[in-house]
């Protein structure tokens, strides 16, 4: 394994979408959708009713979150908490749903997208190991993801505790569990997610037919993904540890045997099958 | 580099069947066949890119199965699709393929201006590649394959989709490359390519090879005799029979005139004087130099009349 030539695999990638705008403008939009104009207006809107029923609606509903969680909620006035809660537990999903649609929608055109252009043919004669190419395009499809979403949870901190801190004596976010979501679960996640998007992009013929088949894998994953990430932030941070502990042990696997299912040939577009 | 028994298909079709190839060093050894002829496919078994189902492939004394990755940095490649990533410049395609190849940070600047400069790139290497036309995609490509300076280079049909000039100019490109002593394979079609530029040629047909050997060679085996045609003036039967003189084997009517095979083309002036002393104007007197074209054709000829066994045969 060489890993001057992964990072030289996934910095070239990089560099491709950086410079391709149709790519990178699509995430940014999705990225500002999830953690900056919808938390927004939600946040700016709660805070600025008052005490009116449909907010005091809302901060009864509380009462069915668990009891851990309904421990962590700060503030005083039904706006403070109601707003609390939204901040802290209504968007933790949309932290994994964000990266995970924008990796795999990359992932997914990036072996296939080689054979396409014809540069599979480059990459299939030079001394790059497939589990280095494989490698190399897994990382270059998971920056974009992840760092579209740091940005944005960033820009997110920023917003909950600017309208949301007032209300509850200060700024509070992220919380311990937002941090682990973070840092831990969600690469986890990611990574299960594009080692098996990677796997599907080396054996399809089209990029149309792996954005298609990338739903099928992605679909279900966000589904599982977001109940996870939930979990983790209702639950213990020891939940939240196993949780993430789970998913990149799944991910790990899924990753080598994708390191080893990809076929030198396949990026030449004449294995068969293919 | 050596490929010996090779045989490679996909989903039951077979892509090449008993192919034997063998590229001498320093030399250029011209891969020649229609399209689906097997080319493609035996560079890509060559460097390892593709493994055959049954066979040897030995290049530069490895097997690109078990070495393929030492192979591959030997290897210096153009596919017939220049292979070249549009969003980048010139100059990240190349900086890419230095990368992978293993050439040393401290050379790459340098090995990349002079490779640029040598197939006349340097120009273009700040500007997107999805901008270049294609030559200069070819030119790129041509760089990019010698960069790391490889012992083997293998050109898959080079001049695909270039006007005449560019092409001569990348042949001439190519010839050059073996004064530095690289070992040359290049797949093409177009006949007219490979007249002049081949040391060794290798008829591809159907997956198989059908003949190899040196154009010379080749041409002595088809056309073991010399001849000469003689175009004339007015009615060619008024040129009586020239086997009556001495050296002349036998002479046959052409349209314009008369084809006759010597023992020795240094008569080839009496035979003219004899046909001036019979009264007939000579308008040109032409020594029959087969041209690959002609043996080409006379190769997939002699497959289909005799069997493909026989001319491959022959020319071993």
């Amino acid at each position: 394994m060489n890993w001057h030539r992964t990072l030289t695999v996934a910095r070239t990638d990089l560099k491709q979408l950086v410079l391709a705008k149709d790519y990178w403008m699509p995430m940014c939009i999705l990225g500002g959708i999830f953690f900056v104009i919808v938390p927004f207006f939600l946040l700016i809107s709660i805070t600025s009713l008052g005490d009116v029923d449909a907010v005091r609606n809302v901060a009864n509903t509380l009462e069915v979150l668990p009891a851990k969680a309904q421990a962590q909620i700060k503030g005083d006035t039904p706006q403070g908490r109601t707003s609390y809660a939204l901040a802290v537990f209504l968007f933790a999903p949309m932290a994994v749903v964000v990266p995970l649609t924008i990796s795999t929608a990359v992932g997914a055109a990036t072996l296939v997208g080689e054979r396409e252009r014809g540069t599979g043919e480059f990459l299939a004669h030079s001394p790059a190991a497939t589990k280095e190419i494989y490698l190399g395009k897994l990382m270059a499809s998971l920056v974009p993801g992840y760092v579209t979403t740091m940005v944005g949870f960033t820009l997110y901190s920023l917003i909950v505790n600017t309208i949301v801190g007032p209300e509850v004596g200060g700024w509070f976010f992220p919380t311990q569990q937002w941090w682990l979501l973070m840092l831990w679960v969600l690469p986890g996640f990611l990574l299960i997610g594009l080692s098996l998007v990677l796997r599907l992009s080396g054996r399809v013929k089209s990029t149309a037919a792996a954005q298609q088949a990338s739903g099928l894998i992605t679909l279900p994953l966000i589904a599982i993904s977001y109940a996870q990430a939930s979990g983790a932030i209702y639950g213990t941070i020891t939940t939240t540890i196993v949780i993430g502990a789970i998913a990149w042990g799944i991910g790990l696997v899924s990753t080598w045997r994708g390191m080893s299912g990809v076929k030198r040939q396949r990026l030449l577009g004449v294995a068969d099958g293919v | 580099m050596a490929l010996r028994g090779v045989h490679k298909s996909f989903n039951g079709s077979p892509a090449l069947t008993d192919l034997d190839v063998v590229a001498p060093n320093g030399q250029i050894t011209v891969l020649l066949g229609p399209n689906g002829a097997g080319k493609t496919t035996a560079i890509r078994c060559i460097t390892g890119a593709m493994t055959s189902d049954a066979g040897t492939v030995h290049t530069l004394g490895l097997d690109p199965t078990r070495d393929g990755e030492e192979v591959r940095r030997q290897c210096g490649v153009v596919s017939a699709k220049p292979a070249l990533y549009d969003r980048l410049t010139g100059w990240d395609n190349l900086i890419y393929a230095a990368e992978l190849h293993g050439v040393a940070r401290r050379v790459m600047k340098d090995r990349i201006r002079v490779s640029a400069e040598r197939f006349e790139i340097e120009h273009a290497l700040d500007a997107q590649v999805g901008g270049y036309s294609t030559g200069m995609k070819t030119r790129l490509a041509l760089a990019r394959s010698v960069l790391h300076e490889p012992r083997l280079l293998l050109f898959d049909e080079p001049t695909s989709g270039l006007d005449p000039e560019s092409a001569q100019a990348v042949l001439k490109l190519i010839r050059e490359m073996t004064a530095d002593g690289h070992t040359v394979v290049m797949c093409t079609h177009h006949l007219v390519e490979a007249e002049g530029l081949a040391d060794h040629v290798i008829v591809l047909d159907a997956g198989t090879d059908l003949v190899s050997g040196r154009p010379d060679e080749l041409t002595r085996t088809f056309w073991p005799e010399d001849s000469v045609e003689i175009s004339v003036e007015g009615d060619p039967a008024a040129i009586s029979d020239l086997a009556v003189i001495t050296g002349v084997r036998r002479s046959e009517p052409t349209p314009r005139g008369v084809r006759a095979v010597l023992d020795d083309p240094s008569i080839t002036p009496d035979v003219v004087a004899a046909i001036v002393r019979a009264g007939v104007r000579v308008t040109r007197v032409m020594p029959h130099e087969p041209t690959l074209e002609e043996l080409y054709f006379a190769v997939r000829r002699s497959a289909r009349d005799l069997g493909e066994s026989l001319p491959r045969e022959m020319a071993r």
